[in-house]
């Protein structure tokens, strides 16, 4: 059911753990749905410089976590804000689809850690494009 | 796969057929291949063989042959046994009673009766699984027409008191049926001593074939036919049987039920070794279900903080089968509706595990799947927010 390189993300995550001196934190999800995501960022001039990610969540959702990280690392902030959920998919050559909103939480994790930093920092938090967040603060699950 | 060694701990998924019946159905497809309805001499052997299996069905379970129907599996048996008495007693009454715990193959026909303009009342079980029987007499109507209360339960294994609902159901003139499509081969069952009025079961759960099952309906009990077409089991279930199928059913069913006690009892040490063993190393896991009216090998656990699709892709990495009730196992985004009934918190029914022992079962087995069920967890365990927030807590 799942590629080769979402089950390599999955068996071998990359970057996860925790920063306990991040600069950014984002947490996204809900136990009653059964997927959280929680993303640490470390930035210096503007660049994110370290990055981990703790997840509770099935395999699609772990492998996202893996994948989306390793593709902000070393980026701008402004980079990493355009990292779409569908580069996360194409990198982890596909997801069947109703896994794809493991992706879109990714995402959505890492626009709230980039975000946590900005408030952090002064700055005003940059306002989502597309209009969607995977908040799962109704009472459904998607 | 990494590791070529399988344990299968899905019996409850299904079984692997018994290579004894296997050798029994073989010369049913070539040689001795006859349509049981013509009337030469190959022909009436083909009868004559599923006349043999409807006796051993008859036998395992306590019916006489001629109350025994064949059928695909326990899904349409399921769906026969409802859909045949709904309309057949329409007249009657159109309330129909069952449990919140059912297997999708009764939930989903209920729903399909609804809309047929049945009424369906759907009974909560305790927190062990089980149905309370003040609750089945309480739900009875003038209108109720069919109860119908699985034997056990597949994902949970809490076994029902089928003997009592019966004996309220004969009492009232209800028609009771059970499906009795997990507990085959692993509890005693005799359908005349229990008022069994139409059960339920299939051949893969019990080391038969794929594709077999059969509905015992107790002499006298009206209902429709199900398949329309050739005078096939007694016109009620029309099409050329399968008569390898119903001979691999038939030697199945009758060493399912041989020995029978001695064979659960050592599945049943198996099991409870393996949990004692899962407890001793594992935290924070809750074993969901019955703790002694149980089928002799289902474990159907909760592991905090972990959810279960992942857990089922790192055992299956160990080259060990099992499933879980997780959403994301099913591509639903609910967890199972057993954990849900039985009052298992959302967040925790994401973390369950079902272990489900079989006849090949070892103690090696056991011990394996502890390992690497211990490992697998901690891995995850290692990785999520909850327990990390859990553990900062407890600091």
């Amino acid at each position: 059911m799942y590629s080769e390189k979402v089950m390599d993300h999955f068996m071998n995550p990359r970057n996860q753990g925790e920063i306990s001196d991040a600069d950014g934190v984002g947490e996204v999800g809900n136990p009653s749905c059964g997927d959280i995501m929680r993303i640490f960022i470390k930035v210096k001039d503007n660049i994110i410089t370290d990055v981990k990610f703790q997840t509770f969540g099935c395999g699609a959702a772990i492998a996202s976590s893996s994948m989306a990280t390793e593709l902000i690392k070393g980026k701008t902030l402004e980079e990493a804000w355009e990292m779409s959920n569908k580069a996360v998919v194409e990198a982890l050559e596909g997801l069947p689809p109703v896994k794809v909103h493991c992706s879109v939480l990714a995402e959505d994790g890492i626009h709230q850690a980039i975000n946590d930093y900005r408030i952090k920092q002064g700055l005003s938090p940059w306002e989502e494009k597309g209009g969607h967040t995977h908040s799962h603060d109704d009472e459904t699950c998607e | 796969m990494a590791n070529e060694k399988l344990v299968y701990m899905d019996h409850s998924a299904t079984t692997a057929t018994d290579p004894e019946v296997i050798q029994a159905m073989l010369p049913w497809f070539s040689e001795h291949y006859g349509n049981p309805s013509s009337l030469y001499r190959l022909a009436r052997e083909s009868r004559t063989a599923i006349e043999d299996a409807r006796k051993k069905v008859a036998v395992a379970i306590g019916a006489t042959p001629e109350e025994i129907f064949f059928t695909s599996g326990g899904t349409e048996s399921d769906n026969w046994a409802l859909i045949g008495t709904a309309f057949s007693h329409k007249k009657k009454g159109t309330h129909i009673i069952t449990t919140a715990i059912e297997h999708h193959a009764i939930l989903h026909t209920c729903e399909y009766l609804k809309k047929q303009g049945f009424s369906v009342t759907y009974l909560p079980p305790d927190e062990s699984g089980k149905i309370q029987i003040e609750d089945i007499r309480a739900a009875i109507t003038e209108k109720t027409i069919l109860i119908s209360v699985m034997f056990a339960n597949n994902e949970i294994g809490t076994i029902q008191p089928i003997h009592e609902i019966g004996h309220i159901c004969r009492e009232r003139g209800i028609i009771f049926h059970t499906d009795a499509v997990q507990a085959i081969g692993n509890v005693p069952i005799n359908v005349t001593n229990m008022d069994i009025d139409l059960l339920s079961l299939s051949g893969h759960k019990f080391y038969g074939p794929k594709g077999t099952g059969a509905l015992y309906i107790r002499k006298g009990v009206r209902i429709d036919s199900y398949l329309h077409g050739g005078a096939q089991e007694k016109r009620k279930r029309a099409g050329t049987e399968n008569v390898p199928g119903i001979v691999g059913l038939g030697v199945a069913i009758e060493k399912a039920v041989h020995d029978q006690e001695v064979k659960t009892k050592r599945i049943r040490d198996l099991r409870d070794r393996l949990l004692e063993r899962i407890f001793t190393e594992i935290p924070n896991c809750r074993l969901n279900g019955h703790k002694t009216d149980r089928l002799p090998g289902n474990i159907n656990i909760c592991f905090e903080f972990i959810e279960g699709e992942s857990l089922i892709l790192l055992l299956d990495h160990a080259g060990i089968a099992a499933s879980t009730g997780s959403a994301c196992s099913s591509g639903s985004l609910e967890p199972s509706h057993v954990l849900m009934a039985i009052g298992v918190p959302i967040e925790i029914a994401h973390g369950s595990l079902r272990l489900t022992l079989g006849h090949e079962n070892t103690e090696e087995h056991v011990e394996y799947v502890c390992k690497e069920l211990k490992k697998a967890v901690e891995k995850l365990r290692a990785m999520s927010p909850l327990y990390a927030d859990y553990m900062k807590k407890r600091q």
